[in-house]
């Protein structure tokens, strides 16, 4: 099935290719929703600090064909399960899967199992968001991963999802993933966003992490220069479950990476922690919603910045702690390092507690580099762009210990140093 | 050829004149020392010296080695051969010690025109040097100063100054925050350093530090000048009388 799309908002009809059932009726509620919320104006409060105008003008075509992946050398070496979706389609699928591993493809809805039709789109929610309602509506594949009952696959699952552009036009791609985690299962997913060309990549995860099980998710999101990266990833979890995601976005000129959690059991264990760096004219903006709805749920948020050039940052994280989640254990720091004058920051944390009895700490920082500390390192001989480039990694560095899986921290660790030696050593003051 | 030349030196800090005509020589391998009330420049001429923003020099020159050391950055004058061992040794959180003294040492080493050190030998020469200031292993892998007690931190002040070897050393109130045992050990440390060609300059509020390193002169500043000059003997009497009588004449 593939969509064409000639205009942002939507203008086609993405059901003319018809489609099972089930998949139909999500479509048109989600095409009704779309088109009665539209895209985000200056007035939407959940946008205000990300103006959508450069990708309104958009004239878009579908994303089609192969996409090239590249994955940075750091990631290459991983010993993974991988997985390859280019253009919103599943490309590649592993030959051969670890016991209790099951991946199946999204491009052809009809042919899909049960699991999949029980759980797809029963996570993300399109209410008031236009581009996880556009992505329900055109989505044209992707994959769902299921990891059964008790199972531990060793290897990581790297997914990449590539994005190729077009000539001329600017390519947009929806695709989708659903990663279930059964009851006991344990995993670590490794996304990659990136891309060749301009383009405008809209991704759509649904999690569903079972009582006790837990999936820790490292995202890269390295889409290429000229992108636009549009992400929702949903989580929902059990009692006692674990998701200990991360995310390090380097990538696209314009970035908007919302990862929202409903802690639906008790106990839970829930983090979501990254770095975002930003260079040139890039924006970046990570939005996170942590809804606590049971009892005894703890969640941990670091989110650090690095800011160069005209670039600007914006983070938005909102805790919610509803009536019934009372011993609620909710931590949430925001820091921001501007490196130069023209750097931008945006910070937005929203508690919103409705029980009595829990503990819950946020704070935002945003400043330059520390003069004592640089002059520590120059008093030792170190020349001040070496010693600027120290300190920095040095901060970065801190979030990145925070992803638990070794060889993935590793991993991320060179993207990281990888882009501070290109944007950091040579920065203005 | 003196190793360090200060001629009516100074400096003002946020538009306050701190620094009043300082003039001091130093020749290689002698050890001075510069006592002063608390308030009378004694850390602004270590800043100073090291090349720290912030301070601003009025009037004067000095010349280190044979160069114009206020034409220099604070990274050029310690490849240079100048060392600040800090009164309040700074915290690096994520920067792992070895690091730290490796990149410090390469830097020293590639002014000098010499290769990086090797890896091996680099372990090799931390691990004596440290071992004498009764540095463990498991401090050298922290990042720098990070949880270190204020003794700690000054036995890896004196850590580095040993590793990177310069020609002169300030030593800004090495002896604050000190323990009699630390003190012993920081002062054997300093001691060991002492060579022919190297110099030192140790700035300091008390006269105890001096027993451990005698110097071969002392001067008393006050009031952003050296109000006296004398032998060790000097240190003595002003422990003795305080520092009223230079307070006063100013």
């Amino acid at each position: 099935m593939s969509t064409d799309v000639t205009t942002l908002p939507l203008v086609t009809d993405p059901l003319d290719d018809g489609g099972p059932d089930w998949l139909v009726a999500q479509r048109r509620s989600a095409i009704a929703r779309y088109r009665q919320i539209g895209l985000p104006g200056a007035r939407t409060e959940a946008w205000k600090f990300t103006g959508l105008n450069a990708l309104k003008a958009l004239q878009p075509v579908a994303a089609e064909g192969p996409a090239p992946t590249v994955l940075p050398a750091a990631l290459a070496e991983l010993d993974r399960t991988e997985i390859r979706v280019a253009n919103g389609r599943a490309e590649s699928l592993p030959s051969s899967l670890p016991g209790g591993v099951e991946i199946v493809s999204l491009d052809d809805p009809a042919t899909v199992p049960g699991w999949v039709r029980e759980s797809l789109g029963s996570v993300s929610s399109i209410d008031s968001h236009p581009f996880a309602a556009l992505n329900a509506a055109q989505f044209t594949g992707g994959v769902a991963i299921r990891i059964a009952r008790g199972v531990m696959p060793e290897a990581p699952i790297l997914l990449s999802m590539a994005t190729s552009g077009g000539d001329g036009a600017t390519a947009i791609a929806h695709p989708r993933v659903l990663v279930v985690v059964e009851e006991g299962a344990s995993a670590d997913l490794v996304t990659v966003h990136q891309g060749t060309g301009a383009y405008m990549a809209n991704p759509v995860t649904e999690i569903i992490v079972g009582a006790g099980a837990r999936l820790s998710h490292s995202v890269l999101q390295a889409e290429a220069a000229e992108a636009f990266h549009v992400a929702m990833t949903s989580v929902r979890l059990a009692d006692k479950a674990t998701y200990d995601g991360f995310v390090l976005a380097t990538g696209a000129r314009l970035a908007r990476h919302e990862v929202r959690a409903e802690l639906a059991g008790r106990h839970i264990d829930y983090r979501i922690n990254g770095v975002y760096l930003g260079a040139g004219d890039q924006h970046h903006d990570l939005t996170t919603f942590i809804d606590h709805a049971q009892p005894h749920g703890a969640s941990h948020e670091m989110v650090k910045g690095v800011l160069t050039g005209r670039s600007r940052g914006v983070f938005q994280g909102k805790i919610l702690v509803r009536p019934n989640a009372q011993k609620t254990d909710g931590f949430q720091m925001n820091r921001a390092l501007l490196l130069s004058r023209d750097a931008e920051v945006d910070s937005k944390p929203e508690l919103e507690i409705y029980a009595d009895d829990v503990k819950c700490s946020h704070g935002a920082t945003v400043g330059e580099l520390d003069d004592d500390q640089l002059f520590y390192l120059m008093a030792r001989g170190i020349p001040k762009a070496r010693a600027r480039a120290l300190l920095v990694e040095a901060y970065v560095l801190e979030a990145i210990a925070l992803i638990a899986r070794i060889p993935v921290r590793e991993a991320f660790t060179v993207v990281a140093a990888d882009w501070l030696s290109r944007h950091v050593a040579g920065a203005e003051e | 050829m003196a190793l360090l030349e200060i001629k009516d030196l100074h400096a003002d800090v946020d538009g306050k004149p701190i620094l009043k005509g300082i003039d001091l020589v130093i020749e290689p391998g002698e050890v001075h020392a510069i006592m002063g009330p608390n308030g009378s420049g004694k850390s602004t001429l270590s800043y100073v010296l090291a090349g720290r923003g912030g301070y601003e020099v009025t009037g004067g020159s000095v010349t280190f080695d044979g160069k114009d050391l206020l034409e220099m950055e604070a990274d050029e004058r310690a490849v240079a051969g100048i060392f600040l061992a800090f009164q309040y040794p700074v915290e690096l959180p994520g920067v792992g010690g070895m690091t730290f003294l490796k990149e410090a040492l390469n830097a020293r080493r590639k002014a000098a025109g010499e290769d990086e050190i090797d890896a091996m030998a680099f372990l090799k020469l931390v691990r004596a040097k440290a071992k004498t200031l009764e540095i463990t292993d498991e401090m050298l892998k922290r990042a720098v100063n990070v949880g270190f007690s204020g003794g700690e931190k000054k036995r890896n002040e004196i850590l580095q100054m040993a590793v990177l070897e310069p020609m002169l050393c300030v030593l800004d109130e090495t002896d604050s925050g000190l323990d009699i045992d630390a003190l012993k050990i920081v002062s054997d440390g300093v001691n060991a350093l002492r060579a022919a060609g190297r110099s030192m300059l140790v700035i300091t509020h008390y006269q105890r530090l001096l027993n451990h390193i005698v110097p071969d002169k002392v001067h008393v500043l006050a009031h952003g000048r050296i109000r006296r000059t004398g032998g060790k003997e000097l240190a003595l009497e002003l422990e003795q009388k305080g520092y009223a009588d230079f307070v006063e004449a100013a």
